[in-house]
């Protein structure tokens, strides 16, 4: 069992109090109607799925309850950073070689 | 029956206490402290089991976890048979029930010995080659041949009557393993005052000492120091000592998975004890001190009963008191077996030779097996042994050939070298390095904050491994967050220590085809399978196991995966490197299912929810339904009603006069804000801005993808205040989806969600009558039609209490749901069902709920769609606020698909022969004497009998349904074929009259 840290309660709490709600910074547009088709599959089916450091949304669902952002290696499993929601992507990663 | 290989003055348990037990119906007396094997040897016994594959008879190889061949079932009850138990780790209490596996009719003559004799058609390979054709047979032929004759023990035919325990744990330092090294890591972190938990999977710490006569520690032999310095660590408030436990996964983030065995050792445990405890345990730092294993020789007939690892026989010796022979034979490739030979001898116990495949060993341990003048056949091999059910003699030949001499002997003693038990190291997803000098995997990259100690690490010698544990202790202490020690480390003043030894097959293992040398005892694998399986192609080790199932055995190949490796290799001519090694993965032993499921059974499997009223429909006859974890009153039937009956009733009644309804597990959500509304035009279709206070709607929310998500009646209490419900089954993803959208896609909004399906219970009163019936126990509310009509919704007071009262119809009745405080929910269906009474209304359940509602073609999400119905698909297009910018789910209805002709549309079907009721889930064709596979256009979704239309009535999905109004289609059953008209999904009052009747 993993321990995340929760960016809003400021500590690391086991993974049972955690779901996944899949991968972070898909932008809904502000304006949905005039989405072309291609840029609706982008944003509603197209997942990046990588082998190695992924950014991913978490909700600390048994705790706060607060979506937050979360950096994680997928091949590891290990979370790299987590940070709240709305927050850019890190330019910068503990850590991480590349 | 006297235990006549017991040695007086030998061993560490008191000799008074007996303690008696069967093995296959014949009683036997150990002692206290005993494992069974040690038990069985005491008396003479080395015929344990039956093989795998082969069905060879087989002893007892090992004294520890890494048994292969010694697999018992232990009988305590009916219940209590519990199989494949080692009975090197089972301890032995008065009453012990053990019998043998895999044979019959009794161990000794057991019939599915010919397996051996036919064994080449058995090779490696033989699954997958031999039984490949007709596919058919495999499953009614093949396998339960296969399985009759092959296998381990029989699986409890009863539920497990023992209780589980679980624990968590945290601790700053996790000690796994309790030999010198654990035992002084742990030591070294303890007096540094933080949390440690050290664990040993034996009765009693120690690890090798108990076997390791030559140790001293302190001016102590080595057992006793180990004894001494638990004694310590129990008493210091900061440690935890667990004996009997075994840590069998390293998970993610030092969380280590153990399980401790409470009460297998106890001859009446009593209901008190668990049998087992899970722990899991979240460590700072782990100290892995998990020892090595010794691995056994590889020569033909390598496992005939009486042939024994050198480490075992000497465990036996020192530690229970118990000679495996009078006349034992020694195969060694390493020094350790010297020790082994010099304390047999002592303890009277003749060696007739050691065999050391090496060329003039040398060091201290030879010099002094010569003065005890024990013979010393160096360079040398055992070629083949005799007997059958039990060892009697060795042939020994030099290992580069020529003349042969055969010794009577009644135990052989065998020592390939030691394997460091990296298993929680690989884990933990450390990677193994490969030492080429002394020919063993060792701790190489550290993937977790974990280190290793002694022999794991491939540390030789006991002193070097106690100071090194020792340091490692104290390190890990100190970097988290200890204070500096006090005491002094150990003192190692005697020593023993060796290492090397031999990889691979001994000349003994032959290169003919019908030598047995085995391998994996578990699994029947021999070298000759491991050759074949280079030969035939295979070039990784991943490939050469699972062709051969070498280590695949439940022992997870603790004694043969190196040996397997290094014949691997020889035969592609690669260094070991090359060929790989497995992976290991948790468990480390055979885990129990009980100690997994523990508390998570039965009843605490998973929460029962219940209303406020379930004691009420109890005693009112009601027959209740699983809805998710609710339990839902299904219908109330009265005395001599089935269920058929009851339905039929309640329905009538409803209709009729009245009837009352616990719908309090509907999912509420309180939505509130200046923006509450704005954040309602976003999460529903409908349109929510103009809606007055004190009004209701129909919302429909969608997924993004344009697909229903779920439904429900939504009141407007005040310009910022919505109170929303849900289906019963989408409350929490609703108020999850809510959340999302608010948190992560409008922030901006000021909205504030909350879930109140707890605090409201909710009593709907459906039917003609339900005004009066609710009307004397009202107050503040006018209910009249035109201060109170159809979808609207009120605050005032019920019997005195707080309600929240909607005008509301899931009947398509006249029809309120009075909601109150989930503390006053009985008391008010009390009062109500008093009033009701009066007016002979009736309580129903969900089914007539059901049948009402599909009466009047009202959808359940969930039942009519599936997620892939969209709003048109189920006819509802009106619940679209066709004006909104911008709605979760309105871009993706208009994705190309989703609009295109020929859509599965929902629609009414009735049954050419009105008392047919169709079989929901059945499927929908238009013409039935086409040929199978029939193209489906449709199924039926809700299909109910209806005494109200004195007919049966049913909702599907059909193709292009719309178009279809008054055309038959056909429902193919196995029986026959049912035919049906399609038509409107309104069955009962089409124009909505009776909501104000
Ligand atoms: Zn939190």
């Amino acid at each position: 069992m993993l321990l995340i840290r929760c960016p809003y309660c400021e500590e690391e709490r086991p993974e049972l109090e955690f779901r996944n709600a899949g991968e972070a910074h898909v932008v809904r547009s502000a304006n949905m109607a005039a989405t072309s088709d291609e840029d609706f599959e982008k944003y509603f089916f197209i997942r990046s799925n990588p082998k190695g450091v992924i950014y991913e949304r978490w909700r600390h669902i048994h705790g706060c309850a607060r979506f937050f952002n979360a950096v994680r290696d997928t091949v590891t499993d290990k979370f790299v950073m987590t940070y709240k929601a709305g927050e850019p992507k890190p330019k910068k990663l503990p850590g991480v070689a590349k | 029956m006297a235990a006549s290989y017991r040695i007086s003055g030998a061993g560490r348990f008191s000799h008074a206490k007996v303690a008696k037990f069967s093995f296959d119906g014949r009683p036997y007396a150990g002692i206290e402290g005993d494992t069974l094997a040690s038990a069985l040897l005491a008396n003479g016994v080395h015929l344990a089991g039956r093989s795998f594959k082969y069905h060879r008879p087989r002893g007892i190889l090992s004294a520890g976890a890494e048994e292969p061949n010694a697999l018992v079932e232990i009988r305590r009850d009916a219940a209590r048979r519990t199989p494949n138990v080692r009975a090197t780790v089972q301890e032995l209490y008065d009453g012990l029930e053990a019998a043998s596996q895999n044979r019959w009719p009794s161990l000794s003559f057991d019939v599915g010995a010919v397996n051996d004799a036919f064994s080449p058609l058995f090779s490696a390979g033989f699954y997958y080659k031999t039984f490949m054709w007709p596919k058919t047979a495999w499953k009614s032929l093949y396998e339960p041949k296969i399985r009759a004759a092959a296998g381990l023990g029989v699986a409890p035919d009863q539920p497990d009557p023992d209780h589980y325990a679980a624990r968590f744990a945290h601790c700053e330092v996790l000690v796994l393993g309790g030999g010198a090294a654990g035992l002084a890591a742990a030591l070294a972190a303890a007096e540094t005052g933080v949390r440690v938990i050290v664990v040993d999977e034996q009765a009693d710490f120690g690890g090798a000492l108990r076997f390791e006569a030559g140790a001293r520690i302190d001016g102590q032999d080595g057992w006793t120091w180990a004894q001494g310095v638990v004694a310590r660590l129990k008493a210091m408030d900061n440690v935890r000592v667990l004996n009997r436990t075994t840590a069998f996964g390293y998970y993610a983030q030092n969380f280590i998975g153990l399980v401790e065995r409470v009460s297998d050792h106890l001859a009446a445990p009593g209901r008190d004890l668990p049998r087992e405890r899970l722990w899991q345990i979240r460590a700072k730092k782990v100290v892995l001190a998990t020892g090595a294993i010794e691995r056994h020789m590889v020569f033909a007939d390598n496992d005939r009963p009486g042939i024994m690892l050198v480490s075992a026989a000497r465990t036996y010796l020192n530690h229970y008191g118990v000679a495996v022979g009078r006349n034992v034979g020694i195969y060694t490739a390493n020094d350790s077996a010297y020790a082994a030979a010099l304390d047999l001898k002592k303890a009277g116990v003749n060696v007739a030779a050691i065999v050391d495949l090496r060329d003039n060993p040398s060091g201290e341990l030879v010099d002094q097996a010569r003065a005890a003048n024990i013979e010393i056949h160096d360079g040398r091999a055992v070629v083949r042994v005799g007997g059958k059910l039990r060892v009697n003699s060795m042939t020994v030949q030099k290992r580069t050939g020529g003349g042969e001499r055969t010794l009577p002997i009644d135990a052989l003693l065998m020592s390939a070298g030691w394997t460091p038990s990296v298993h929680l190291f690989s884990q933990s997803r450390g990677k193994v390095a490969f030492n080429d000098e002394v020919k063993r995997f060792l701790p190489g990259t550290y993937a977790q904050d974990c280190v290793s100690v002694g022999a794991c690490n491939g540390t030789d010698g006991l002193a070097a491994s106690v100071d090194e544990a020792y340091a490692a202790g104290a390190k890990a202490a100190k970097e988290a967050g200890g204070k500096a020690a006090k005491s002094a480390k150990p003192k190692v003043e005697a020593s023993e220590g060796w290492s090397r030894g031999m990889l691979g097959a001994a000349p003994g293992a032959g290169p003919g085809t019908t030598v047995k040398a085995f391998v994996d005892f578990q699994n029947d694998v021999t070298a000759k399978d491991i050759r074949q399986a280079v030969h035939e192609g295979m070039r990784s080790i991943e490939h050469v196991k699972r062709f051969t199932t070498n280590g695949m055995a439940t022992d997870q190949g603790k004694t043969s995966n190196m040996h397997g490796l290094a014949i691997a290799a020889e035969e592609l001519g690669k260094p070991i490197p090359q060929v790989g090694l497995t992976t290991f993965r948790a468990p480390y032993t055979p885990v129990t299912f009980g100690s997994i499921a523990n508390h998570a059974r039965g009843a605490l499997f998973d929460p029962t929810r219940r209303t406020t009223t379930h004691g009420w429909a109890e005693k009112h006859g009601a027959v209740f339904e699983d809805v998710g974890q609710w339990k839902r009153a299904w219908y109330f039937a009265k005395a001599g009603e089935d269920m058929h009956a009851a339905v039929n009733r309640e329905c009538v009644t409803v209709r009729k006069t009245a009837g009352l309804f616990d719908a309090s597990t509907l999912g509420k959500i309180e939505v509130v804000g200046p923006d509450a509304a704005t954040f309602m035009e976003l999460m529903y279709t409908n349109p929510w801005q103009k809606l007055a206070p004190g009004r209701c709607r129909y919302g429909l929310m969608l997924r993004e993808d344009g697909f229903i998500y779920d439904d429900g009646v939504v009141g407007r209490l005040a310009e910022d205040r919505f109170h929303v419900t849900t289906t019963t089954g989408g409350a929490a993803r609703v108020m999850n989806q809510m959340e999302d959208y608010l948190q992560t896609e409008f922030p901006q909004l000021k909205v504030w969600l909350t879930s109140i399906s707890e605090q409201w219970a909710v009593v709907a009163v459906q039917g003609p009558n339900s005004r009066k019936i609710i009307e004397p126990l009202v107050e503040g509310i006018d209910l009249s039609d035109e201060a109170f009509p159809h979808m609207s919704v009120r605050e005032g007071k019920i019997c005195g209490v707080p309600t929240r009262l909607f005008r509301m119809s899931f009947s398509g009745e006249r029809g309120f749901e009075v909601n109150v405080p989930a503390d006053y929910g009985e008391a008010v269906w009390e009062a109500l069902w008093a009033e009701g009474q009066k007016h002979g209304a009736c309580a129903y359940g969900t089914e007539t709920m059901h049948v009402l509602r599909a009466e009047k073609g009202y959808i359940i999400v969930g039942q009519d769609t599936d997620g892939t119905v969209t709003v048109n698909d189920a006819g509802i297009d009106w619940a679209i606020g066709k004006k909104k910018a911008d709605f979760v789910g309105m871009r993706g209805m208009m994705r190309p698909d989703l609009v295109a002709p020929g859509r599965k549309q929902l629609v009414g079907l009735k049954t050419k022969d009105p008392n047919v009721v169709l079989e929901e889930g059945a499927q929908i064709v238009a013409d039935p004497s086409q040929p199978i596979p029939m193209k489906m256009i449709g199924h039926v979704t809700s299909s109910y009998w209806s005494e109200n239309c004195g007919r049966s009535i049913a909702l599907g999905l059909v193709a292009g349904g719309r178009e279809k109004m008054g055309q038959t289609l056909y429902v193919p059953m196995p029986d026959r074929v049912i035919e049906v008209e399609v038509s409107g999904t309104v069955f009962f009052d089409e124009k909505g009259e009776r909501l104000n009747g």
